[in-house]
């Protein structure tokens, strides 16, 4: 790792998984990311954060075949600028547009300088990440307080009203602290320059963020001539709430739990990785038979969500057979799941230090024999859906994305693995109780729908097979968690775990106190969305559902 | 006063108009009560959709604020439309008063004012799903109109008239025989029937997903009562194209207008035909998952082409 540039001095960091870091200056950054990403390494996360007095700190988290690498670079506040890296790492551009957002520190030169997470809930010059923010002052007079139904002209504030304006600014603020732009009532607020694409017969079709059916809201502009999809941009951010502003207000344990509500559908991730994070800043190893738990909770995620997504594959095609088979058992194993360890998703069940659910001999029963139903059942359902014909037909050739396409833009996790991209932290960096385990990791050089459902097939049953094996080495006792109350002052820990849908990646700064100083968390969503702008292009309309449904990407912890 | 048989002839045609507008919804709870059981689900029942009717009437209609009249008038004309086509098929009688007004073109003509009217309420509100809704549902329907008009030809060759009441009377009355050209015809109806009632592989009455639509794209802005319409409408739709392949294909049963004594065995007869059809309906949905949208006109063409077939059969075997 010390090879990578003569400037770049890095000192072990103490995480599960092997990584660095290193301070960089402003001019080495591109340099340094251009050399990982040759050597075939890739963007995990970019972030930043207020240090006052000295400035800001930028860090880039990259990931190669020997572990994570964290490089630091400092920004003075007279200079707030970075060396732009989306030209080597095309998913840093919208990172590095919710860094501004955010921080309102900038890369430079971008070309893409659009807001990102920042619709028309804050004003365009205040940063909620900064120290001094101040969030009734900053509140975007955009806003509308009167009924929303009012012509545009009668809600912009009157400069002889504008105390009174604000009065009524406040009281709003008041009743309801959480304002999203949608419910700012006119869009006009918020004019988002989408890319235009001219030429005969081109139109625009534009979905969302309001949807037909009860799903996360996000807003897909097509460019279509007829059926045929030219070209796709994403709008999200509807679901921005504030969730690392929040995490600085919060003691060790209540971020816990809110980091297991960045994604609901990955909060054994979030919690996991937040666990991490946090129990390698103040070097406590929780007990052995907490990390086997987790484990089993991680790769009880997995299988819900997989079982959860094959379904809704089927439902996309209206093949509604497969769709009620594969809800049904997603259905049984939430149930197991509220039983044994007291939430049907799993919430809460890990905190920093080990766990709060056990697993008893009757619990390993139930478990054993849920893996004996799954494997059975999904076996048929997998050869009803190879077999069938009308299905295939859809999914075979659907939504391609191609290996060097998903290098190109760093696509990871599951739907990276269907493309050829092998990373899978608990095959590669597999950290305490992966080691023993052996996880055979699931690849595909298809890249289409197809390929998505055949690995989410084989990751199906390679998680039932490690439930097994997890129960088999779980040693029993009471020992669940050796609690933390406190964090060391001044630290620094990154927790990553390969959530169902890749990895998942929390970081955590603490100030001098040894309070929360700065929480990142980090969905590979992030990565995943702009391929899937890729994936449709050729593709007909009616198709992205079932493209979009193969990803099934987070908007939650996307927007944060 | 006229003849009792006019006065019959009344009464049936009431009791017809009655009871396909108070059953059509039946149908389709059958259909999704089939279809749920085939899934391993309980189903909500036969009678949902009598619910749903309920709760869309008792609700304010949200109306697009540049909606034209068109717009407004559309779930009437519709529903209008529906009632008249269940209305002047045989579905226990023959010789009906209303089944004068109108033969089989006539018939295939009601359908297309129904769509044409909901094409152009789904474009009047400018948004982009209405008018990719209808869009589609233009390129489906273009197919399966002539396929449509082919299959009632094949019959009509064999009946000697264009009137569903002979159609129905040959094929009913006389001695029993099996016509080859019909056993093609049929086959070419029930694709056609699965496509013109938005049906899988075609379309997905049941989604959500509003960029895979045709049919629910079209009527995405409408709401209440205006909903209520369209959506009884289409049970409507649904029973009258069921009806009609009862009357083509299975039409023993159907009995003379004033055939008192018949009419409870005629009323059995129909129940036991919808029953089976609408759950062979469920059958052929749940074995089969939507076909992208461009294999539609390859689906539509092969109905067409058998429809053509029964009648070539027809005029090589003179049955």
């Amino acid at each position: 790792m010390n090879s990578i540039h003569p400037n770049l001095h890095l000192t072990p960091l103490a995480t599960a998984i092997p990584a660095w870091q290193g301070e960089v200056k402003a001019g080495d950054l591109q340099m340094i990311c251009h050399k990982v990403a040759e050597g075939g390494g890739r963007l995990v996360a970019l972030w930043a954060r207020d240090l006052r007095e000295s400035g800001f700190m930028l860090h880039v988290l990259l990931l190669n075949g020997k572990g994570l690498l964290c490089l630091n670079l400092p920004l003075s506040r007279d200079l707030l600028h970075y060396p732009d890296i989306s030209r080597i790492f095309p998913a840093a551009n919208r990172m590095q547009r919710a860094v501004f957002d955010l921080l309102g520190i900038r890369a430079h030169p971008a070309e893409d300088q659009r807001s990102w997470l920042r619709h028309a809930a804050w004003s365009a010059d205040s940063f909620p990440l900064r120290k001094d923010f101040d969030e009734a002052a900053s509140r975007s007079p955009l806003l509308n307080p009167l009924p929303p139904r009012a012509p545009l002209s009668n809600s912009l504030p009157q400069a002889g009203e504008r105390t009174n304006e604000k009065g009524n600014l406040e009281s709003l603020v008041e009743g309801a602290n959480v304002c999203s732009p949608a419910e700012s009532g006119t869009q006009t607020h918020d004019d988002y320059p989408f890319v235009r694409v001219e030429g005969q017969g081109v139109h625009e079709i534009a979905v969302g963020p309001v949807h037909a059916g009860i799903i996360e809201p996000g807003h897909f502009r097509f460019s279509v001539v007829g059926e045929k999809v030219l070209r796709l941009e994403e709008r999200l951010g509807y679901t921005h709430k504030g969730v690392e502003k929040r995490f600085e207000s919060l003691s060790l344990q209540q971020g816990a739990k809110l980091a297991g509500r960045v994604s609901g559908d990955s909060t054994v991730a979030y919690a996991w990785a937040y666990a991490m994070a946090a129990e390698n800043i103040a070097n406590v190893a929780p007990p052995d038979r907490a990390l086997w738990l987790r484990a089993l909770f991680l790769e009880r995620e997995r299988i819900a969500n997989h079982l959860g997504d094959l379904g809704y594959l089927g439902n996309d095609v209206a093949f509604s057979f497969g769709f009620a088979q594969f809800w049904i058992l997603k259905e049984q194993v939430l149930r197991n799941n509220a039983t044994l360890f007291g939430h049907r998703y799993l919430m809460d069940a890990i905190i920093p230090g080990g766990v709060t659910a056990g697993l008893d001999e009757a619990g390993k029963q139930t478990l054993l024999a849920e893996c004996a139903m799954l494997e059975r059942e999904v076996r048929l359902l997998r050869s009803l859906y190879e077999e069938h014909a009308g299905v295939q037909d859809r999914f075979i050739g659907t939504g391609r994305v191609t290996p060097k396409l998903a290098a190109k833009l760093g696509l990871c996790g599951l739907a990276g693995r269907a493309s050829s991209q092998c990373w899978d932290l608990r095959a590669q960096f597999a950290s305490a109780p992966y080691g023993m385990l052996d996880v055979k990791m699931a690849t595909h050089q298809n890249g289409d729908v197809a390929a998505r459902v055949s690995v989410r097939f084989d990751e199906l049953f390679e998680s039932i097979r490690l439930q097994r094996e997890i129960m088999a080495n779980l040693i029993g006792g009471e020992d669940l968690a050796h609690p933390m109350t406190e964090l060391p002052a001044n630290g620094f820990g990154i927790g990553m775990v390969e959530g169902w849908r890749g990895e998942v990646m929390v970081a955590i700064h603490t100030d001098g106190k040894g309070g929360l100083d700065r929480v990142h968390p980090h969905d590979p969503s992030w990565q995943n969305w702009p391929v899937l702008e890729h994936a449709i292009m050729g593709n007909i309309v009616p198709d992205f559902p079932l493209i979009n449904k193969s990803f099934n990407l987070s908007y939650s912890g996307h927007d944060l | 006063m006229r003849n009792p048989e006019q006065i019959f002839a009344i009464l049936f045609q009431l009791t017809q108009l009655l009871l396909v507008v108070l059953a059509a919804p039946l149908l389709t709870g059958w259909v999704n009560q089939c279809q749920a059981w085939l899934q391993n689900r309980s189903g909500a029942g036969v009678l949902q959709p009598y619910r749903v009717l309920h709760k869309l009437f008792h609700k304010d209609a949200l109306i697009a604020d540049n909606a034209s009249w068109l717009f407004r008038i559309t779930p009437y004309i519709v529903f209008g439309c529906m009632w008249l086509a269940a209305a002047i098929i045989p579905i226990i009688a023959v010789d009906l008063p209303f089944s004068r007004a109108a033969d089989v073109i006539a018939l295939v003509g009601v359908f297309a004012l129904a769509r044409m009217f909901i094409a152009l309420a789904a474009m009047d509100i400018g948004t982009s799903f209405g008018s990719m809704g209808a869009r589609r549902e233009m390129l489906v329907s273009f197919l399966a109109e002539p396929a449509l008009l082919m299959v009632l030809f094949t019959s009509s060759l064999i009946s000697h008239s264009t009137q569903l009441t002979h159609i129905v009377e040959t094929f009913a009355h006389y001695k029993f025989i099996l016509y080859p050209s019909l056993a093609f015809a049929s086959v070419a109806f029930v694709m056609i029937l699965l496509a013109e009632n938005a049906r899988i592989p075609v379309d997905n009455p049941s989604t959500h997903l509003e960029l895979t639509m045709i049919h629910e794209a079209m009527i995405l802005e409408y709401s209440a009562r205006h909903l209520a319409l369209i959506e009884w409408a289409a049970s409507l739709k649904l029973f009258a194209y069921i009806s009609i392949g009862i009357a083509l294909f299975l039409p023993h049963g159907i009995i003379g207008v004033g055939n008192w004594a018949g009419l409870p065995l005629a009323v059995g007869l129909l129940l036991g035909k919808l029953m089976l059809a609408g759950a062979g309906l469920a059958l052929l949905e749940a074995m089969m998952a939507k076909m992208r949208i461009f294999r539609a006109p390859e689906f539509l063409g092969t109905a067409f082409l058998l429809a053509v077939l029964g009648l070539l059969i027809h005029f090589l075997l003179g049955a």
